[in-house]
């Protein structure tokens, strides 16, 4: 009986360890486009993800990626307190913008408290301030070939810049942001100061800290490595983070 | 005696149907990627919470080192390979489950098998039936198909309870899910109490298997496994005595 125990167990690690050459194959990845496209069936498009009360906030909200892009030319940025910062939102629009943080506050504000779930398995709760994207984008006037929304960032993980990337569906929602303020306080260097970007219903790594260009484009393909964002580039990780 | 020649022919049984044993392996396959591939997921952050939310500086009421290797999907640390795995399996499991249990109604197994009468849940019959199972002997003689009590409440208990928990907890995890279906991360208490009870039924889930393995060894391995293959089940025969089994 020992034996034959012993044998399941070691036949169950040769199993395991047999799953890893599938981890990176189609068949296996095709499962994010089915859990998109089934989560998008169920959900309208406007619907919004929960919103908490102030005293249901985590008490400390902890950072996590890059904690401080320290690049000669975010650090000169950061020591004007983002007075010389400007957002450009480029690519296919009607009207190329170039904004500072100040124009972005002086436009309708939304205020929101929201869950931030990060795909490690944490959540932490926080208040997240700052204009609409589609505001941003309405004024900008995007073309009708434009298809998706590309967030160029500040900070360089390993060398390589940081980017991610949202469709329309997300770009337009009501609880997407381009957030300036955590918790009534401008966003901390650990946060992603100046703004990042808040899009609610989706994991944390798709809300793109430290944006500095926003680029409207028709395809991913030619940005980066050509998968959506920075993750997805070097480890695979689901574009669509909505699960 | 006329009737020992009789009972020491074999008999068999027809005793699972096609889609019984069709999902039974897919299930088992399933089942074993999406523990081994959430164990990797629960090692990038294994700390678990009660509440909406739950991160390092809070309080955890499970903290517990890296499962090993051996035990993961892949068996390198990656999230996001689990996470292949996981999300894939996910599909299979849920809609797997849907289509199982649709048939499961309409080939009349769940009346037929797993309905449970109310003479059965009596603390005698309990008592008696598990009396028989420490004497190794696990089904009843004047009826060798049907299964016994524990065997239907464990059945019934993985596949109307277990699994739709481990789904529906899974699923409460979504952030998109959060905003199409709000009241399901609710019925949890909150995203970090679903996490844990997705956690406590994969515990769960895991004990069932074990326990369940251990059975069809003790039941008889060969037997049990070629009825799970082909459908027909030998009919153990009876013993001399009682004693023996013991």
């Amino acid at each position: 009986m020992i034996t034959r125990r012993n044998a399941l167990i070691l036949g169950a690690g040769g199993l395991l360890a047999g799953c890893d050459r599938f981890t990176d194959d189609p068949w296996l990845l095709s499962a994010e486009d089915a859990h998109r496209f089934l989560q998008r069936s169920v959900t309208g498009r406007a619907a919004k993800a929960r919103e908490f009360r102030a005293d249901q906030r985590s008490p400390f909200f902890r950072t996590n990626g890059t904690a401080n892009p320290n690049t000669p030319e975010y650090n000169a940025l950061a020591a004007g307190r983002f007075a010389d910062w400007r957002l450009k939102v480029d690519g296919l629009v009607a009207r190329p913008l170039s904004l500072s943080l100040a124009q972005l506050q002086s436009m309708p504000q939304r205020a929101q408290i929201t869950r931030h779930d990060c795909v490690e398995g944490w959540s932490a709760i926080g208040k997240w301030q700052g204009p609409l994207l589609g505001t941003v984008l309405d004024l900008a006037g995007l073309r009708d070939t434009a298809r998706y929304l590309v967030f160029h960032c500040a900070d360089l993980l390993g060398g390589r810049p940081y980017y991610e990337s949202i469709d329309l569906v997300d770009a337009f929602h009501p609880q997407t942001l381009l957030a300036w303020a955590l918790n009534d306080r401008y966003l901390s260097v650990g946060h992603g100061a100046p703004v990042r970007l808040r899009v609610e219903r989706q994991l944390g790594y798709k809300h793109a800290k430290y944006v500095m260009r926003i680029e409207a484009v028709a395809s991913l393909a030619g940005i980066g490595g050509g998968k959506g964002g920075f993750w997805e580039d070097i480890a695979g990780y689901e574009w669509y983070a909505g699960i | 005696m006329a009737d020992e020649a009789e009972s020491a022919k074999p008999h068999f049984l027809y005793r699972h149907r096609l889609v019984t044993r069709l999902w039974h392996w897919i299930n088992a396959l399933t089942v074993f990627v999406m523990i081994g591939s959430g164990l990797m997921i629960f090692n990038a952050h294994p700390r678990l919470y009660w509440g909406q939310y739950g991160a390092n500086y809070d309080h955890a009421w499970l903290e517990l080192p890296r499962f090993p290797g051996w035990a993961t999907i892949p068996s390198h640390y990656s999230l996001s390979g689990a996470r292949h795995w996981h999300l894939f399996f996910a599909l299979v499991l849920a809609f797997g489950l849907l289509l199982y249990m649709a048939l499961s109604l309409l080939n009349r197994h769940f009346a037929r098998d797993l309905g449970i009468r109310r003479a059965e849940l009596a603390p005698r019959h309990l008592w008696a039936d598990f009396k028989a199972h420490l004497a190794l002997r696990f089904h009843d003689p004047a009826n060798p198909r049907a299964y016994n009590i524990f065997q239907k409440l464990s059945y019934a208990g993985v596949v109307f309870v277990l699994i739709p928990l481990l789904i529906l907890s899974g699923l409460a995890l979504s952030p998109n899910m959060g905003a199409a279906w709000p009241w399901l991360t609710e019925v949890f208490g909150g995203r970090q109490s679903a996490r844990s009870v997705h956690f406590i039924a994969m515990a769960l889930i895991t004990l069932f298997t074990l326990v369940h393995l251990t059975l069809v060894i003790l039941a008889g391995a060969f037997n049990e496994v070629r009825s799970m293959i082909t459908g027909w089940w030998r009919v153990p025969p009876e013993p001399e005595s009682a004693g023996e089994a013991a």
